[in-house]
């Protein structure tokens, strides 16, 4: 069992946060991935879960017990970092026994967990080789057997994937999938790459700049991001937004003649939120417009992608402001082409022009919360 | 423009080339080793298999006469003599211990300097200097320090009568021999002088283990003690060996401090067999041959030590 509370965790590195204050639940089985550019404070959450790092401020709790000043070894969780960060100057058996003897387990023991874990990675083959020459894969492979050996409550991953070729990281994230539905412990995963938190995580913590944007499952990031942030960085390419002001239902967005009706369902929430006249944005995925001869938005086509599958219409409305879309893979539009499309009013979001935060629900329809007290601690914090 | 002028300039070298004879690369670097290469050959390269002559005759280098071949005769005479054996003997001891106690200390005090401190940086330079001095320096201040009527050492010790303190040199003590005093206070002086290079070589192998082995360390639950001997000792045994391997070839040729200090006494209680080597090379009989012969042996047992040294060093690195 290992249920982690993190109840307004801070960090400051002098006068500079490097995670500002947030709570999150994070349920005994789930896999939450937290998401974020580069130096937007993941790993110093992470370390601060492990023990590596010490809090500023708030407290954690492990299944209801406070571990905030806790060691790290004594906290029964694993961390695998971002490099392997495996004994050099032992081999690949020592290393993933290191746990068991540093608590001073019997030998004959030792090795038959060893062996267990072995098997369950598939690594019998490299087990007297040294660490340095081992494949990034292998490493990888190395440091997960390693963190599994003590059959910890929880696993913490700061891009285990983040060194690998590209061929190796899909294999790799099956296997890491695989071992975390295996064991059922409570994963929590640092990633900058949206694609591998999508695929893997029930929940997504999505930080930029040192503060948490959204916490939800994939389904919520992707479909009813929280603010402007989330809708860019998550998918790729980012969710459309356009900006322009509200006369009574219509949105006059950019271009000549693109006036957009609001949903009825919606026309209250937002005429509610944003003053007669002022700026609001619309966001739309590329696969919520419609391409439609009587549709009620038109740009030119500025650049076609085949990305095999589908096709990816880049459209300008106007100088600045161009809309990627969706559409089957056998339609063809020359360069320069006029086109007109809809949008499916149930994919269409609003956002605040000047908050930058959405207007109306940020749960996908359908995606029941997993955890309501986890949204809660969310909402209080923020 | 500067185009213009700079093959203005090229073009008269160009000219001039094919006039001036050229010196070849092979000449230069040739011209550049020759000086060294020759001083190299007359000091040490002939001495060296001049004395591995010699060492098979019964030459003196001041008597008038030319070396007369005696066969292994020099080498049996030194192996079957026990006053030699305990030359050996006393060396042994001498490095046994200085090696030893300077890589303890020299291990401690690198533990203690690597952690960041005020003054930490004054502190490690503070600490050097023992190492930066001459030997022969060392060896008589440290007589001075130790002598028995005016030492600062005894005066430190609260020793305010001669008749009782203990002369540490001259392995006495109120009076009263107490053997091997001279050769612990040798060893002091050369632990003294020497533990900070052991603390230099052990430093920079410390510096150099990256933290994150610590972190994972301290996630698999390992005490400190675990993490010294699991982690740091084997991250720092390359540049330990290295130390060590230094410390024990100086240790076994060591001459200077000791010839400063005791000259080899009281009697013989610290004659180390540099020091004989020297007594017998150039003192009294100046037996040229007995010492060459000498000088080979110990020649041979340090190669045979560096060998053992430099093939654990390499087992350690491939592993
Ligand atoms: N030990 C530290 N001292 C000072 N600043 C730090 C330290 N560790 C991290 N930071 C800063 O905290 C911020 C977040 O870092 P980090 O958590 O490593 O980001 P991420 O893992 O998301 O890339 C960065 O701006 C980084 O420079
Ligand atoms: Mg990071």
């Amino acid at each position: 069992m290992a249920t982690i509370e993190l109840r307004n965790i801070e960090k400051r590195f002098g006068e500079t946060y490097a995670v500002k204050p947030f709570s999150l639940t994070i349920q005994h089985g789930e896999f939450v991935a937290l998401l974020g550019p580069s130096g937007c404070g993941k790993t110093t959450t992470l370390r601060m879960i492990s023990g590596l790092e010490t809090v500023s401020g708030g407290t954690i709790h492990l299944d209801g017990a406070n571990i905030t000043w806790q060691k790290p070894g004594y906290r029964n969780m694993a961390f695998v970092f971002q490099f392997y960060a495996l004994y050099p100057h032992i081999s690949v058996r020592e290393n993933i026994a290191f746990p068991l003897k540093a608590e001073g387990m019997a030998k004959s023991d030792v090795y038959k967990r060893v062996d267990e874990v072995v098997s369950i990675l598939r690594i019998e083959n490299l087990l007297n080789m040294r660490p340095g020459k081992l494949s990034g894969g292998d490493k990888q492979r190395v440091a997960l057997a390693r963190a599994l050996v003590r059959k910890p409550a929880a696993f913490l991953m700061d891009e285990p994937l983040g060194a690998l070729d590209a061929e190796y990281r899909e294999s790799m994230r099956a296997e890491i999938k695989r071992l975390h539905l295996s064991t059922n412990a409570t994963t929590v995963y640092v990633t900058h790459d949206q694609v591998e938190a999508m695929a893997m995580a029930d929940r997504i913590v999505v930080m930029s700049a040192a503060e948490v944007q959204q916490v939800g499952t994939p389904a919520d990031v992707y479909h009813a991001p929280a603010n402007l942030f989330v809708a860019r960085f998550i998918g790729s390419p980012g969710m459309n937004l356009l900006a322009g002001p509200r006369r009574g239902e219509k949105v006059e967005l950019p271009g000549t003649g693109n006036i957009y009706t609001i949903p009825a369902p919606q026309r209250e929430v937002l005429q509610a939120a944003t003053p007669e006249g002022k700026n609001v944005i619309v966001g739309f995925r590329p696969e919520a417009a419609m391409l439609n001869e009587q549709g009620a938005l038109t740009g030119e086509v500025y650049a076609t992608d085949m990305l095999g599958a589908y096709k990816l219409l880049h459209v300008s409305f106007d100088s600045d402001t161009v809309v990627h879309i969706r559409c089957d893979r056998m339609v063809s539009h020359p360069i320069g082409a006029r086109v007109r499309f809809d949008l499916d009013p149930q994919q269409v979001r609003f956002f605040d022009a000047t908050t930058e935060k959405a207007i109306g629900p940020t749960q996908s329809a359908g995606t029941a919360p997993i955890s309501v007290q986890a949204a809660n601690a969310q909402e209080k914090a923020a | 423009m500067t185009s213009s002028a700079q093959a203005n300039v090229s073009s008269p070298v160009r000219a001039e080339k094919p006039q001036r004879k050229q010196m070849s690369d092979m000449t230069i670097r040739n011209l550049f080793i020759a000086p060294t290469l020759l001083l190299l050959i007359a000091m040490n390269v002939f001495p060296l298999f001049y004395s591995l002559y010699l060492s098979f005759t019964n030459y003196s280098a001041i008597a008038r006469k030319a070396p007369v071949w005696v066969g292994i005769e020099n080498y049996v005479n030194i192996l079957t003599d026990p006053q030699m054996w305990q030359y050996f003997n006393t060396t042994g001891k001498y490095t046994l211990l200085t090696v030893s106690l300077q890589v303890v200390l020299g291990f401690a005090l690198a533990m203690l300097v690597k952690e960041k401190f005020a003054g930490s940086g004054i502190v490690t330079t503070l600490i050097l200097i023992p190492m930066m001095l001459s030997p022969v320096v060392v060896g008589l201040f440290w007589k001075y320090m130790y002598n028995p009527s005016w030492g600062y050492l005894n005066w430190l010790m609260g020793f305010t009568n001669p008749s009782v303190a203990p002369d540490w040199l001259a392995s006495s003590w109120a009076r009263k021999s107490v053997p091997g005093l001279a050769l612990f206070a040798v060893v002091f002086v050369d632990v003294w002088m020497w533990t900070p290079f052991v603390m230099l070589l052990v430093l920079s192998g410390l510096k150099a283990i990256p933290d994150y082995l610590y972190e994972a360390a301290a996630i698999d639950r390992a005490s400190s003690w675990f993490q010294f001997w699991r982690i740091t000792v084997p991250q720092v045994a390359p540049l330990l060996m290295i130390a060590i391997l230094f410390r024990t070839i100086e240790a076994l040729k060591s001459f200077d401090l000791v010839m400063g200090m005791t000259g080899g006494g009281p009697g013989d209680q610290t004659e180390v067999i540099a020091v004989n080597l020297y007594r017998k090379a150039f003192l009294g009989q100046w037996q040229t041959g007995e010492a060459s012969a000498l000088a080979y042996i110990v020649l041979i047992i340090i190669i045979a030590i560096s060998n053992l040294y430099v093939r654990y060093l390499n087992r350690l690195r491939e592993g």
